[in-house]
């Protein structure tokens, strides 16, 4: 504790043995920032990973669909009664039956915007918003088949769970990713400190033969490899920060939820540079200490 | 001030001296001299503690080297100055800088006048703010004199200062060396220039150790 807030504190006249510049400053400021720029991706990713996950889970387990097929002499007859169950059942908030120009879209991909409704028998489809409370499913199909033939409910739930899955799959692939990129960083920080520790061991000699103590030249190697980490790390988020606010907003694109940040998500990535540092913190005292010991 | 006690000393199983009894009073000038890889650099790294002996046991400043923490170490070379035959310094501080090293790393203020008569007398004030890759060797030396002495310490320990000046500059460093000593200041200093140590002994009253064969021993009248 004492050693951090002598750190930040700072001593200036000690931090003057430590070379300002040079490729040991540059690499640490360097891997530093290319590190912070992936872990504010990655993390990004993995926030998009879990918003998407969480709305695939949330809006199919809210809706349903019932897909209406009957002799066309019967199909309005038939539509007309499965509102009136619609109208009944408790657990439903709402409904609406799809329009042609609706059907045509959804169409579209497979055959065209310019596909004549009028040369294809389709089904009547009816989009239902469920209730927090869901309707007895099993209940409303036994009703749907006596009043409604050929009308069949479906509560997404054979595709859901299987849409579901692959979210939380997705999601778990993306915090992996996260915690790999968090390792690779904590290596890549560690491993230029102690580079730097390496390249600048006669500087370590000489401090101690005239007379330096430990606790004097760790203080001045952590400090000066932590503020290069920090100021490293803070570029790298800035850049990927830039970045990700130039792709599509969260709520711009629905099927994908975007791959962006939106609301307080925007914080998350301020994390990324203290960690650099204290992550620099431990590893250049760790590496100083090692350098240490092999200097009487 | 020193006091090495049947000190030996091995480098992976092959001894390099034994046995050596040695007492350095202080405001003494002693000179250690010898053949190349005799062991006087090994002698002044184990008096500045930079080496441990594998036998017997020195004493410095009335401490026991053994019973010493890395932090006492410390302390012990705040009371010494060393002037190494590669100088040492951190290249990328000034010479003014470097100088006054021994006081920054302990905190202490540096007195602006006193820096500016230790570089005037070591006649460096003209070269004080370069660097030193940008000195010559003689001026090297110097400035590692004026760093060992900076913080006045009781003890000035000189490992072939004059290694790699001409000889008039050698002259210089000895007169350096001798007005220290005639402050008061304990001085070792290993050197195989014969024609110094005969130079330093018609001035100054000087002994010359001598290390051959393992064992050090004090020269006597063939000097």
């Amino acid at each position: 504790m004492k050693f951090l807030l002598a750190l930040f504190k700072g001593d200036g006249t000690a931090e003057r043995v430590v070379p300002p510049t040079g490729f040991t400053a540059a690499m640490t400021v360097a891997s530093s920032a290319a590190m912070a720029f992936l872990a504010v991706f990655a993390l990004t990713l993995t926030l998009a990973a879990g918003r998407l996950a969480n709305r695939w889970e949330a809006e199919l387990d809210q809706t349903a669909t019932i897909r209406l097929s009957a002799p066309a002499d019967q199909i309005e007859a038939s539509a007309d009664a499965v509102e009136v169950i619609l109208s009944q059942t408790p657990g439903i908030q709402s409904f609406r039956r799809l329009d042609e120009s609706e059907q045509q879209e959804l169409l579209a991909p497979w055959f065209g915007k310019n596909l004549s409704l009028d040369t294809l028998r389709l089904p009547v489809l009816f989009d239902v918003t469920l209730d927090k409370d869901r309707p007895d499913g099993e209940g409303l199909q036994n009703r749907l088949g006596a009043e409604a033939p050929g009308a069949i409910y479906d509560d997404h739930g054979k595709w859901r769970e299987a849409l579901v899955a692959s979210a939380g799959r997705l999601k778990s692939l993306a915090l992996m990713s996260l915690a790999l990129i968090a390792a690779v960083t904590a290596t890549m920080i560690a491993l230029a400190a102690s580079a730097a520790i390496a390249a600048n061991g006669q500087v370590i000699d000489v401090l101690r033969l005239v007379g330096a103590r430990d606790t004097f030249i760790t203080r001045a190697f952590v400090r000066r490899f932590t503020t290069r980490a920090l100021i490293g790390a803070a570029i790298g988020t800035v850049i990927a920060m830039v970045l990700v606010a130039a792709l599509p907003a969260p709520d711009e694109v629905a099927f994908m939820s975007g791959l962006g940040l939106s609301g307080f998500e925007w914080l998350w990535p301020f994390v990324v540079p203290p960690l650099a540092a204290l992550l620099a913190f431990f590893a250049t005292r760790l590496a100083a200490a090692r350098r240490l010991k092999k200097v009487s | 001030m020193i006091e090495l006690t049947n000190v030996g000393m091995s480098y992976s199983g092959r001894s390099l001296f034994h046995d050596v009894s040695l007492s350095l009073p202080q405001g003494s000038f002693h000179f250690v001299t010898g053949p190349s890889g005799s062991g006087k650099t090994t002698l002044m790294k184990l008096c500045n503690l930079e080496l441990m002996p594998t036998d017997g046991r020195i004493a410095l400043f009335g401490t026991e080297a053994a019973s010493l923490s890395r932090d006492d170490v410390s302390a012990m070379r705040r009371r010494i100055g060393l002037v190494h035959q590669d100088c040492r310094f951190i290249d990328h501080l000034s010479l003014a800088e470097n100088v006054l090293l021994p006081l920054t790393v302990t905190g202490q203020a540096a007195d602006q006048s006193n820096l500016a008569e230790l570089l005037g007398w070591v006649g460096l004030t003209h070269v004080a703010d370069r660097f030193p890759p940008q000195l010559s060797g003689g001026e090297r030396q110097r400035a590692a004199l004026a760093r060992a002495v900076i913080s006045s310490p009781d003890l000035i320990l000189a490992d072939e200062p004059t290694g790699n000046v001409d000889w008039e500059m050698s002259v210089k460093l000895l007169d350096l060396l001798i007005e220290l000593n005639r402050l008061g200041k304990t001085i070792l200093c290993a050197t195989h220039d014969m024609t110094l140590i005969r130079q330093a002994k018609s001035r100054i009253s000087s002994r010359v150790l001598r290390i051959a064969n393992g064992e050090i021993a004090l020269a006597g009248a063939e000097l």
